[in-house]
């Protein structure tokens, strides 16, 4: 049997499609829902940084350290950490949360640091408390920077909730497992295929939001006008 | 003028002392001292008060405190000692942010809001007071025309617009706060010689409708002696070195320090504050665009139908037919008549013909000055203009 044929007798299954949809579905969540957390996490760690411009050297180390755990362990530490089951979500989306927050403290820290001082100190002078002023002028204007990050945390994700299939909680992971275990070829292949678009449909997406988020960052050429200044 | 002090009202600014008062929104530094922890001095001991609807300009070099002398009125630097007074009122008894929602604020560079249209950035304090978005919206767009800005601007982002028109979307959006105090702190250094004139020229004439108390930060004497009707001195170390007019700073500096910061040119500078009433207007001769010139032996000033100078005609030249603006010799500045005698100087100076071109107010040539002339008034003034 070629593994074409091998592949249609795996799809034509009512239960095998139900299975991947499942899968899938359970993909996005686990690597998802961690994303939008792990972004507010690290930008919540990057006000307090630019805040205490001591915790920040201390923040970073501990980033590197926390996203140097292999995720295996993380996995598998995690529900004696939070008392949660050995099986249950929630330790992928909160160790997920872990890695992504770690590995976005820099490029929210760079960010910020890239917002002009002159635009900060003016809406200082304009009469923002911090709080306003960080949410309103400060984070639009660190997306630019922060976004190339947050590309790189998606993808991130999206290839490590596959390892969570070796404690039972891992989308897509579980074709791999199941396919290895029964050397059937199909689910592992419908798997990487699977993980490889959905990565690259949840990048055009930050892309694309990216673009919705900065109107203001595709037009720096100044435009001719008629008016003399 | 009604809706203005209407929205002045509007404004919480904040205060917990005592409520403004009938007359001023002076500003006034008593014993004002800024010490870093790493032990450098910024401002040392500054006692100082500025008048109600003036502009003074902090002048001095690099490290002479004069940012963080402006920063400290709106508390975007806390003084380390010493007491800064706004309309009689202790600074530090506001809260902090309200109160810089009632003093305008140019930055350097002009700081706008990247992220945020034109029309936006000037509605910006308005929207912080709490005004509705309509409502605050029609009044960038008013303040936008007080700028000279087209509205059609307003859709913009801040990098759509060249340099000047930032410093001009930042004047607006320092006035949008209404307020009686304006500080600026090198607002237009940023930008090239000719724009800046221009701007400058536009801040006078704001000011001569608005009357506002500006507070005005340069390292640029010349732009300092244009604008201040008092000028302050700052040496580095942050120490008051003078405080006057203009024409005092220039004709009377107390110390090296000063005579050395307005430079060689402060005794030209100073004819900027010598009225040039007593020069003699002399007539000459005119040729006028577009018809025959004739021959002559004398130098010939060009002017147009509407009698304004365009060029100078040379002596003996010959011309095919009408006299066009090719034919012409550019002439020098212009000097226009009542305004300072520095004017009439500079006019004679740069005239290819050594004659000074005057001007009435409607640019008219009236007749010519010789530097000669010009001199022989500063000569025989009462004062002199360097002693």
């Amino acid at each position: 049997m070629s593994f074409f044929d091998e592949l249609g007798q795996y799809l034509g299954s009512a239960s095998n499609r139900e299975q991947i949809v499942d899968t899938l579905a359970e993909h996005c969540y686990l690597a998802l829902l961690p994303l939008v957390l792990g972004i507010v996490l690290a930008i919540a760690i990057g006000w307090l940084g630019r805040a205490w411009p001591r915790a920040r050297g201390v923040t970073l180390v501990l980033a590197n350290l926390v996203y140097t755990i292999p995720s295996l362990a993380l996995f598998v530490m995690i529900p004696s950490l939070i008392g949660t089951k050995m099986l249950d979500s929630i330790n992928v989306v909160v160790a997920l949360t872990l890695y992504t927050a770690a590995l976005l403290v820099r490029p929210v820290l760079d960010a910020l640091d890239a917002v002009p001082p002159a635009v900060i100190a003016s809406a200082t002078a304009m009469g923002y408390r911090p709080a306003r002023r960080f949410l309103t002028v400060e984070l639009p204007l660190a997306v630019p920077v922060l976004a190339a990050g947050v590309r790189v945390a998606s993808v991130s994700n999206i290839s490590l909730v596959s390892v969570g299939a070796l404690i039972g909680v891992g989308g897509l992971g579980v074709l791999f497992t199941d396919g290895f275990q029964r050397e059937y070829f199909s689910p592992i292949v419908v798997g990487i295929v699977l993980t490889l678009l959905l990565a690259l449909v949840v990048d055009l997406l930050l892309v694309l939001s990216r673009r919705l988020l900065t109107p203001w960052d595709r037009t720096t050429a100044p435009v001719r006008t008629e008016v003399a200044v | 003028m009604l809706e203005r002090r209407a929205f002045a009202a509007d404004l919480d600014y904040g205060r917990a002392g005592p409520s403004r008062g009938e007359w001023a929104m002076g500003i006034e530094f008593r014993g004002v001292t800024k010490k870093y922890p790493d032990g450098t001095v910024a401002v040392d001991d500054l006692n100082l008060t500025i008048e109600d609807g003036t502009i003074t300009v902090f002048v001095g070099p690099s490290g002479c405190g004069k940012t963080t002398s402006l920063r400290m009125i709106n508390r975007m630097v806390e003084p380390t000692s010493g007491t800064i007074l706004l309309d009689g009122a202790d600074v530090r008894d506001s809260d902090p942010a309200l109160l810089r929602r009632g003093i305008g604020y140019v930055i350097q560079h002009a700081g706008l809001f990247p992220h945020r249209t034109v029309l936006s950035n000037v509605a910006t304090v308005p929207l912080l007071s709490g005004w509705e978005k309509r409502k605050a919206r029609e009044r960038a767009a008013e303040l936008l025309e007080t700028v000279g800005l087209p509205a059609e601007l307003g859709k913009r982002y801040p990098a759509q617009l060249s340099g000047g028109q930032q410093q001009r979307v930042g004047v607006a959006r320092a006035l949008a706060a209404d307020s009686p105090v304006l500080l600026m702190d090198e607002p237009f250094s940023a930008v090239d010689p000719v724009v800046r004139e221009g701007l400058q020229d536009e801040l006078l004439r704001l000011q001569s409708q608005l009357g506002k108390t500006i507070v005005f930060v340069t390292h640029d004497i010349d732009e300092a002696v244009r604008l201040g009707d008092k000028v302050a001195v700052l040496r580095v170390g942050g120490r008051l070195a003078q405080y006057g007019t203009p024409a005092d700073v220039l004709r009377h500096p107390v110390d090296d320090f000063v005579a050395g910061f307005v430079g060689k040119d402060r005794g030209y500078r100073g004819l900027s504050f010598l009225s040039a009433g007593d020069v003699l207007v002399e007539d000459v001769p005119t040729v006028r665009v577009g018809s025959a010139p004739g021959e002559s032996t004398d130098w010939r000033l060009a002017v147009n139908d509407e009698g304004e100078p365009r060029g100078w005609l040379p002596p003996s030249s010959t011309v095919d037919g009408d006299l066009s603006e090719s034919d012409l010799l550019a002439g020098g500045s212009l000097y226009q008549q009542g305004t300072p005698i520095r004017g009439a100087l500079d006019a004679a100076l740069s005239s290819p013909a050594s004659l000074g071109v005057v001007v009435d107010a409607d640019g008219k040539a009236i007749g010519v000055v010789t530097a000669r002339q010009v001199l022989d008034v500063i000569e025989n003034h009462p004062q002199g203009v360097t002693r």
